[in-house]
């Protein structure tokens, strides 16, 4: 169990770090969220064309980069310290691992989603945490999908959806082409405004049926983005404890900073404290993907950096004062994907009555 | 000196000195005499010049050998925070005189530092010393000594000059604690023991030949003792559920008829925070071994104990009914502290020092914020007058 962060890892992030910084700026991020176009598929399409990270853990032999989850984690961190609204969480890492839990994969979509050349989402509720029943609104009758999925992740911007439909045999996936007249992408007013969320519709919708064990292949998929998505919540309490830090700093009240109060800089020493056990959790989830371990790690990470990073974000518009509670400074950007990613695959209390019998806690009765 | 050519001392070591034959304190003395007690200590003073780590070596062969060892957290104040300062500060007299009986356990230390009118304000001090020919004089309370009433020797701190501003004028000394005018009472705790003491020193004569650093330089040789303190309690690796959590996972499997939702939730609630400090810890240890030691380990005793204090709460809820008793009040000295070895309400009051004992987490809370995130410090009044005109 590796908890640090390679060499390799650290140049990964530096990279993808150097071009959010170009392309992510809170400000662009602002006025591109409420657009008809609110994610940035230009800037997507350099992450994924420029520096591979829409393909990290595909394997090399399906014309990935053949890394491993922790990668997918270092950059996930990144993506939650910007906000960037790129479909990373819906395209790289729901709908590719989806893909890969088939057999065999379909070397040709997975290649096509890692270039940044077509963008996915996987047709689930966000909110579906790891080891629910099957979704069973999508029906497979007759060779095509009819049926409705509520708050999908990333939808708006996909060109092909991974789809769990039942059919008269059981359940099954799919792949489904959104332009397509049979399919409506109906985007959602989202809390979370730099990863929106949208209702899919199926109506008689022409599909491609993956082989393999369908429900392992989403269940999979479900556990690891659990699992990768405490990195990202690592990555937004990161950036909402290093602002606040640096405006305490250099707010004065009182004619002092106001960080000199015992009051303030108490509470932003407990949430350092709560970022270096998040970071240890986080990682130890990205290192245990694919392991014995993986969902212990998974929802010990997901229960504890979701509660962290809401902390984190909450601490932050709080110690901002007014300027916190204003729609132009960004702190509520990192509130609203902190609230939501709390909620996606799983709320805490979810992810704690999953972990119990795992290690021998029994609940009550 | 590398890893070899210590592994091969060592061995050597033991083929002069068979542990199962020597008697243990000779076998002790002779490792110390090798350079064998700490080898990041010079040679001459029972180490080698080599690098902390390598200790480990020494310590592996020595164990699979069946050696004794000195029994490290019975002098625990001597070895950690005494020796590093001794050897710091120390003439070479002071460190030929002191470490080698220390190191052995021949002679425990113990610390004379805090004060009722001390704790958090350590610079504060009161305890007088007062220069008397080639002696000082030294009249003064101090409070929290654990090992005390066993310790042949004391680090302490004194106030030498009250008319400085308080940084400036302390001294630092080592106390024989057999020496006349020298009290030590014990201080029972909530717990219903005492494993601390109150000592009272009047007019106690300490010979300047005592003296660790320069007269007034007391608070720069006490930041040494203070740093290794931390060093000392940078922890240990621990298995799942090695730490208090254990006890309460145990009791919750064990009792069903305790098993509340509620409980269940909050149970498993401290057992993932519980496993995200252990995960930190080995986190951070491994961020030592390669050498980038990261500024986590101050937070982390912050977390033990609001976990520990959570923790021990949680269970005495658990226990309902059995929750109204204590196991036993007598009044003891206990040489080690036993969180297992007792039960739930001894953890529950006990844990309330977790948050007090080593830095307060209120003062951890000031350094995070101060050295770790770079938040500028508190104004304060009370750096620049003479000490002896402070409120107090």
């Amino acid at each position: 169990m590796n908890l640090l962060y390679s060499d390799v890892e650290d140049q990964l992030r530096a990279s993808v770090a150097d071009l959010l910084a170009d392309r992510a700026q809170p400000a662009s991020i602002l006025a591109r969220c409420e657009t008809d176009k609110p994610h940035d598929l230009d800037l997507w399409r350099t992450l994924t064309a420029e520096l591979g990270a829409g393909s990290l853990h595909v394997p090399e032999s399906l014309g990935g980069q053949g890394a491993s989850a922790r990668e997918v984690a270092v950059v996930l961190e990144e993506l939650g310290r910007t906000v960037a609204p790129v479909p990373f969480l819906g395209s790289a890492v729901l709908a590719t691992t989806a893909l890969l839990g088939c057999e065999p994969a379909d070397g040709e979509l997975l290649g096509a989603l890692g270039s940044g050349r077509t963008v996915g989402a996987l047709a689930v509720s966000l909110a579906t945490a790891p080891g629910s029943a099957f979704p069973s609104t999508v029906e497979y009758t007759d060779g095509v999908l009819r049926g409705r999925v509520r708050s999908v992740a990333d939808a708006a911007a996909a060109d092909v959806l991974v789809v769990p439909a039942v059919g008269v045999d059981g359940p099954t996936l799919h792949t489904v082409r959104v332009d397509q007249a049979q399919v409506t992408v109906t985007p959602a007013v989202s809390l979370d405004l730099t990863r929106p969320i949208a209702d899919v519709t199926f109506d008689g919708a022409a599909s491609t049926r993956l082989t393999g064990d369908p429900e392992s292949a989403l269940d999979g998929a479900l556990w690891t983005a659990a699992a990768l998505l405490a990195s990202e919540q690592v990555g937004v309490a990161d950036w909402c404890l290093t602002t606040t830090v640096a405006y305490l700093k250099d707010r004065h009240q009182f004619g002092r900073p106001v960080g000199s109060f015992q009051a303030l800089k108490h509470r932003l020493a407990d949430l350092f404290g709560e970022l270096a056990l998040a970071r240890a959790a986080a990682r130890n989830a990205a290192d245990a993907v694919g392991g014995p371990e993986e969902r212990v790690a998974a929802l010990l990470a997901n229960s504890l950096c979701s509660t962290v990073a809401v902390h984190a974000a909450e601490e932050c518009v709080q110690l901002h004062g007014g300027i916190g509670m204003t729609w132009e400074h960004p702190a509520h950007l990192y509130l609203k994907r902190a609230k939501a990613d709390q909620i996606a695959l799983g709320t805490p209390g979810q992810h704690r009555r999953l972990l119990a019998p795992l290690v021998d806690l029994p609940a009550p009765r | 000196m590398n890893a070899e050519t210590l592994r091969e001392r060592t061995r050597e070591f033991l083929d002069r000195n068979d542990p199962a034959t020597t008697d243990r304190l000779e076998f002790l003395r002779a490792r110390f005499d090798a350079g064998l007690a700490w080898v990041h200590f010079p040679e001459g003073l029972g180490g080698l010049g080599a690098e902390r780590e390598l200790q480990n070596v020494v310590d592996q062969e020595l164990a699979a050998a069946g050696a004794p060892d000195n029994d490290p957290r019975r002098i625990g104040i001597g070895l950690g925070m005494a020796a590093p300062t001794i050897l710091a500060f120390g003439t070479d007299e002071q460190k030929h005189r002191f470490l080698r009986p220390l190191w052995t356990g021949e002679e425990v230390w113990c610390q004379l530092f805090s004060e009722p009118g001390a704790g958090s304000d350590l610079a504060a001090v009161g305890t007088r010393a007062v220069r008397d020919g080639d002696d000082w004089l030294v009249t003064g309370q101090k409070v929290w000594t654990s090992s005390a009433h066993s310790a042949r020797w004391a680090i302490l701190l004194t106030r030498t000059d009250p008319d400085v501003p308080k940084h400036a004028g302390m001294s630092y000394f080592v106390l024989d604690m057999t020496a006349p005018g020298v009290e030590v009472r014990p201080l029972r705790q909530i717990t219903g023991e005492a494993e601390f003491n109150e000592v009272f020193m009047t007019d106690t004569r300490i010979p300047d030949t005592d003296r660790l650093g320069e007269v007034g330089d007391g608070w720069r040789v006490a930041q040494t003792t203070l740093m290794n303190e931390r060093v000392a309690i940078g922890g240990r690796p621990v298995p799942r559920e090695g730490g208090m959590i254990g006890p309460v996972a145990r009791a919750w499997r064990d009792r069903p008829e305790v098993r509340t939702p509620e409980l269940h939730d909050r149970l498993v609630d401290l057992w993932v925070q519980s496993e995200a400090l252990r995960l930190a810890g080995v986190r951070l240890r491994q961020q030592l071994a390669v050498g980038h030691p990261g500024p986590e380990g101050s937070a982390m005793k912050l977390a033990f104990a609001r976990l520990n204090q959570e923790l021990t709460g949680l269970e005495l809820e658990m226990l309902g009914e059995d929750g109204l008793r204590y196991d036993d009040w007598t009044m003891r000295r206990p040489d080690l502290v036993d969180f297992l070895g007792r039960e739930a309400g001894y953890r529950y009051l006990r844990a309330k020092g977790n948050s007090i004992e080593g830095g307060t987490s209120e003062v951890l809370r000031n350094i995070i914020a101060e050295r770790v995130l770079g938040l500028p410090a508190e104004a304060r009044v009370d750096t620049k007058v003479p000490w002896k005109d402070l409120p107090r």
